[in-house]
Formats: C-alpha cells, sequence, structure tokens
C-alpha cells in the first residue's frame, strides 16, 4: 500500500439526511453531468445549501442514509465500495465530488470543503463521476458531443477535446459508433458511453457508480481491463459494484451497512470475512466459494486470491 | 398455449441513414411453465426483441403468436396480448408513477376494468406474490431501494395476471441477495404456471434456471437449445459478448487435461470432482498436495 501518498478524498464524521425523504436514498433521478445541473428532488439545491428543514441536530425519524462515516481515499488506490441495495454506497459516492454535501461532518476532496460553493468547480474537475443509469447523464444528441460535454465545460482547448474524446471512445469500445446518435445506443452502451464521458474528463480520480450493471460479461471484462490500466497508470479509482469477482484488483474495500462503514481492509482479508458477507448483504461468487472450501477441506496449493486464471493454473498444473 | 415467434425481422429508421437491422430472422417458442431467457453481447437485439412479445413493437416481417393470437397493426387481440404478456422494463424508475405503491400496482387492474371493491384484494396478492408485505401499500415507490422498486414493477404486472412475463434485465443493480430473491420468486411464478422469459446478461442465471436458452448474435438467434448443450456450444465457438461463467469455465478448462471433468456451472459439483480426483491415487493432482 502507498502509505506515503496524497488524501484525495477525505469524509470526517460524515452523517447524511436526504431532505424530504423518510429513509430514503436516491438512485440517481435527474443528475445532470458533472457541471452540478443536479435537480433530484432530494439534492440540494446548490452545493454547500443545507436544507431549511434539517436543523443542526438531526431530524427525528428520518434513518440517515450515512451514519458517522469516516473515510479516506488515497492517491493512485481503486478502493470498491460494498454493501446490499440501500446501504448508502451511491450517497457517499455522490459526496466525493460535491453532489451531495455532509448534514453532520465534514468532506474535503485535495483538501478543499466540498462545502464551499467556490470549491465547487476545481473538485468537479478533479473527480468524475459515472452513474449508476446511464440515462441520467447522457446529455448529447450525438456520441461523441455527449462524450466531449465534460472537457468542453472544463475549458479544454477544442484540439485536446478532439484527442480525449477520441482516446475515451476508443477504450470505451464505441469509436465506430461516434457518429451515431445518442438514442440508437442500447443499453450496455449507453452505459459504456457514460464511462467515456468521464474518462474524457480525464479528472486525476474517477468514481463510478454500478458501471458493469448493465453490461454483457465480455463488456464487463473489458472495462475492468480499462480500469485497470487506469489504475496502473495511476489514476485514483472508486468503484460500487455488487460483484465480488469485479474487486479482485482492488486495493481496499469498504463495506457500508446501514449507512455505516461496517468493515474496511484489503481483498484478501474480505474474503477471510465471508461468514458476515450475509450479514453485508454480499454474496461470495460461485469461484470464491469453492475455493474457499477447497482451501479448508484440501491440501491442494491454490492461489491467494482467487482469480480465474490463478485457480485454472493450479489446478491444471500438471505433475 | 404458448408465445410462438416465427421468422422475426425488426428494423429500427427503415429508409433513413440510421436504419438499423436489430432483429433477424428470429423463431422459437414458449410455453406458459417454461422459463425460456435470451442472452447475448449489448447491442444484440434482446430488448427490441422482449418489446415486440406484448406489441409495444410490431413484426416487420414474420410473426408473434401469444396464445394463438397474432400481434400485427390493427390486430383485435393487442389488447389481450398486452394482457397476457406482462413487461419488465429494463429500468423500473421508468414504470413507476404513482404517489404510493398501492396506487401503483392498482393501475394494472383498473385499465382492465376490475371493479374497485376487487382493487385491494389483487394489490395485496400481487405484493405478497413479489415477495413484499401490506406495509409497503403507502410508500412512495421513489422512496424505496432499487431491489424494492424492481419488486414493486413486477408486482404492478402481475396485477394485470399475465400468463407470461417478459423482464429485460431485471437482476443489473440488485445486490446479490436481492438478485437470489428475485431469482427465487420467478422461479415460484413458473411453477404457478406463468412462462418467464428473462432477457439476462447473467449466463449464470440463464445456466441455473432456463429450460432453454436463446443466444442472440448481431439479431440473429444462433442457438435456441438447453443449458448444458449452451455450455457445450459456449465451449467449442466464442460468442461475441458472451464468456462462460467462472466455473464452467474452471471445469471446461479442467476437461481439457482431465476428460472426466464434468463440464458444469454447479460449484458444487465441479468440488466434489476435484476432491474424489484428488484422492484418487492416479491423479496428477495428488502429486500437488504439499
Amino acid at each position: 500500500m502507498k502509505t506515503e501518498s496524497r488524501t484525495v478524498c477525505e469524509l470526517r464524521d460524515v452523517t447524511y439526511v436526504y431532505p424530504g425523504g423518510t429513509s430514503g436514498r436516491d438512485s440517481g433521478k435527474g443528475q445532470g453531468k458533472e457541471s452540478g445541473g443536479e435537480t433530484g428532488r432530494s439534492s440540494p439545491e446548490a452545493p454547500g445549501h443545507i436544507p431549511e428543514e434539517i436543523p443542526s441536530g438531526l431530524p427525528a425519524g428520518k434513518r440517515p442514509a450515512l451514519s458517522d462515516v469516516t473515510l479516506e481515499v488515497r492517491e493512485g488506490e481503486w478502493l470498491a465500495l460494498l454493501g446490499s441495495n440501500g446501504s448508502g454506497k451511491s450517497t457517499l459516492a455522490k459526496h466525493l465530488n460535491a453532489l451531495l454535501t455532509p448534514t453532520q461532518g465534514d468532506c474535503t476532496v485535495f483538501g478543499m470543503s466540498t462545502k464551499d460553493p467556490h470549491n465547487t468547480f476545481a473538485i468537479r474537475s478533479a473527480v468524475s463521476m459515472v452513474f449508476q443509469n446511464p440515462e441520467n447523464q447522457i446529455v448529447g444528441t450525438v456520441v461523441e458531443e455527449d462524450a466531449a460535454f465534460g472537457p468542453e465545460n472544463q475549458g479544454t482547448p477544442p484540439e485536446e477535446i478532439e484527442t480525449r474524446v477520441r482516446n475515451a471512445l476508443a477504450a470505451a469500445g464505441l469509436l465506430e459508433k461516434r457518429k451515431k446518435p445518442t438514442y440508437t445506443l442500447s443499453g450496455g452502451e449507453k452505459q459504456r458511453l457514460a464511462v467515456a464521458g468521464a474518462l474524457a474528463m480525464d479528472t486525476p480520480c474517477l468514481v463510478l457508480d454500478e458501471p458493469t450493471a448493465m453490461l454483457d460479461p465480455q463488456g464487463r471484462h473489458e472495462l475492468l481491463s480499462i480500469l485497470d490500466t487506469l489504475h496502473e497508470g495511476g489514476k485514483t479509482i472508486v468503484s460500487i459494484t455488487h460483484r465480488l469477482e469485479e474487486i479482485l484488483s482492488c486495493d481496499r474495500a469498504v463495506v457500508l451497512l446501514e449507512g455505516r462503514i461496517a468493515w474496511e481492509g484489503d481483498i484478501p482479508g474480505l474474503f477471510a470475512r465471508s461468514e458476515s458477507f450475509r450479514k453485508w448483504g454480499l454474496d461470495a461468487p460461485p469461484l470464491v466459494s469453492l475455493w474457499t472450501e477447497l482451501r479448508a477441506e484440501t491440501q491442494l496449493p491454490l492461489p491467494p486470491v482467487p482469480t480465474l486464471s490463478g485457480m485454472i493454473e493450479s489446478l491444471c498444473r500438471l505433475s | 398455449m404458448s408465445i410462438i415467434v416465427e421468422a422475426l425481422y425488426h428494423t429500427y429508421h427503415p429508409g433513413t441513414p440510421l436504419e438499423t437491422r436489430a432483429v433477424e430472422n428470429i423463431s422459437f417458442e414458449c410455453g406458459r411453465g417454461e422459463w425460456l431467457s435470451v442472452v447475448g453481447h449489448t447491442g444484440s437485439g434482446k430488448s427490441t426483441l422482449a418489446q415486440h412479445l406484448n406489441g409495444i413493437l410490431l413484426p416487420e416481417r414474420g410473426s408473434v403468436t401469444i396464445d394463438g393470437m397474432e400481434s400485427r397493426e390493427k390486430s383485435p387481440h393487442l389488447r389481450e396480448i398486452r394482457r397476457s404478456v406482462g413487461l419488465v422494463f429494463q429500468y423500473p424508475e421508468q414504470q413507476l408513477f404513482a404517489e404510493s405503491v398501492f396506487e401503483e400496482i392498482a393501475f394494472a387492474p383498473r385499465n382492465w376494468g376490475v371493479p374497485e371493491t376487487g382493487i385491494p384484494a389483487i394489490v395485496s396478492s400481487s405484493l405478497s406474490l413479489a415477495g413484499l408485505d401490506e406495509s409497503y401499500c403507502a410508500r412512495s415507490p421513489f422512496h424505496l431501494s432499487g431491489g424494492e422498486k424492481r419488486k414493486v414493477a413486477i408486482a404492478s404486472v402481475l396485477a394485470g395476471t399475465p400468463s407470461y412475463l417478459v423482464l429485460d434485465e431485471p437482476t443489473a443493480g440488485l445486490d446479490s441477495w436481492s438478485r437470489k430473491e428475485l431469482v427465487s420468486l420467478l422461479g415460484r411464478l413458473k411453477s404457478e404456471g406463468l412462462g418467464i422469459l428473462l432477457v439476462t446478461h447473467d449466463l449464470d442465471i440463464a445456466l441455473q434456471c432456463s429450460d432453454s436458452i436463446l443466444m442472440l448474435d448481431h439479431g440473429r438467434g444462433i442457438v435456441n437449445d438447453t443449458p448444458q448443450k449452451v455450455m457445450e456450444h459456449l465451449q467449442s465457438c466464442p460468442v461475441p459478448g458472451l464468456h462462460l461463467p467462472e466455473i464452467a469455465a474452471l471445469s471446461s478448462a479442467l476437461r481439457r487435461k482431465e476428460p472426466s471433468a464434468p463440464l458444469t456451472y454447479d460449484w458444487k459439483e465441479l468440488k466434489r470432482w476435484i476432491k474424489n480426483h484428488a484422492a484418487t491415487e492416479a491423479s496428477p493432482l495428488t502429486g500437488r498436495k504439499s
């Protein structure tokens, strides 16, 4: 682990209560792209705005979506956010680029408080976000225009936008569709476009909320290898997923349970805690179950982390 | 009683520069009480196909017949077809609109002319079929978690008492336990006589649950067979966008070394084989014991 690296985002005792909602989380209605076009009902009108109905103490009868969350995202790490539906993953992710600001506690990005509206632009130029539902973040009518929206907003020179868009679309496997209207894309292609839009912004930190949910197995594999390459290139990545087989390359995992951090640690450490998975809403993928039980019941030489290639290699190596 | 699709074609924006053939010469049949999964790469035509099954899209060529009623323009049966085939969209929030879960679920039966006195019973049975309790009735569907929204969307489709349920990637974005619950809910509905047509990327689910699997590649149906045959096909010829699930891939790799290994998606079966094999004197795996 890179202990000397800088802190990208830091949450300190963050509690967040959705205004108006009961216990509700918002699954991403109406977010604009990175530029604060947030119109969802349960979001602040402006960064730093604390809704009036929430006094400094927490309102009675409302379950906070996040409670006392303290978390540091370090530069260059790939952090997996895990937990069941409704555990607060998306709410936490939206704190990382000031789409939501803490009801209590503090959140900083590269040392800038997300509560100060003057920091918002700089924060969103540092942290780009791919939302759960790609429909909510596609704003362009043509594929390449949509991917160019982020860098245009950042004031990137046109030639550079062209290069970045081209590279981002190529990485997302959409280069040949770059002239197509966005409405002609399939669900999975829209999801790749959302990723391309975030890549084109070339921010030091990338936050992805279930980016693989709508992708076919190959698309998932390809996206994970894009993330692998970005991670090797030093990008800080925070990704949310329900599939534990997707976190094998991550440095660290954080498990949320009812808005609180239930566990954090490295990936082998997480797989060693499989007895808690049920409680956390996690489920060991079949390969991990096989690996865990074979390790417990046999002396077969199995790899330390249950990757498919590692398992094939270990089990097929014939004497 | 079945859904029969014969030589179906569909082209978006015909005669324009954007012309895209989404579905090409697809045929299959799915009866009541059967589970057919449709798998394929993103953009392979799965959603287009799903939307043909309850008359949202009408065939350009070929035919779609539901329990003997043909789905085509000006068909007198379209209303009945839409009632027989319930469609759960890709994003459940797209189909939720009412202020409360009760109103949401009551919408379909009211639409079909069920008298108001009969509505509460239908709402309550649909909720329980979908694995939700009555406490949800008064809640706003927009304040539910992703998994709960999905269940409400399914309950609201079940309230129309369909004979077939078509689901477009219903497990995307669900956590593992919600996914398992949803799969067992579909299994229950199937055993109660509903035909299940599941559009999915999740080959694990498709292999475990389906009676048959239809694989699409660029709008064409390339294989329509049992899960076991589909695994054998994927093992021998790659299909765009699809990989064998990890356990099946591992078992397939082991089979290349040891033909006695099973080709399976079931990790418990594979574990049994590995353990038995490791215990056998002649096994090369024995040599790996440390």
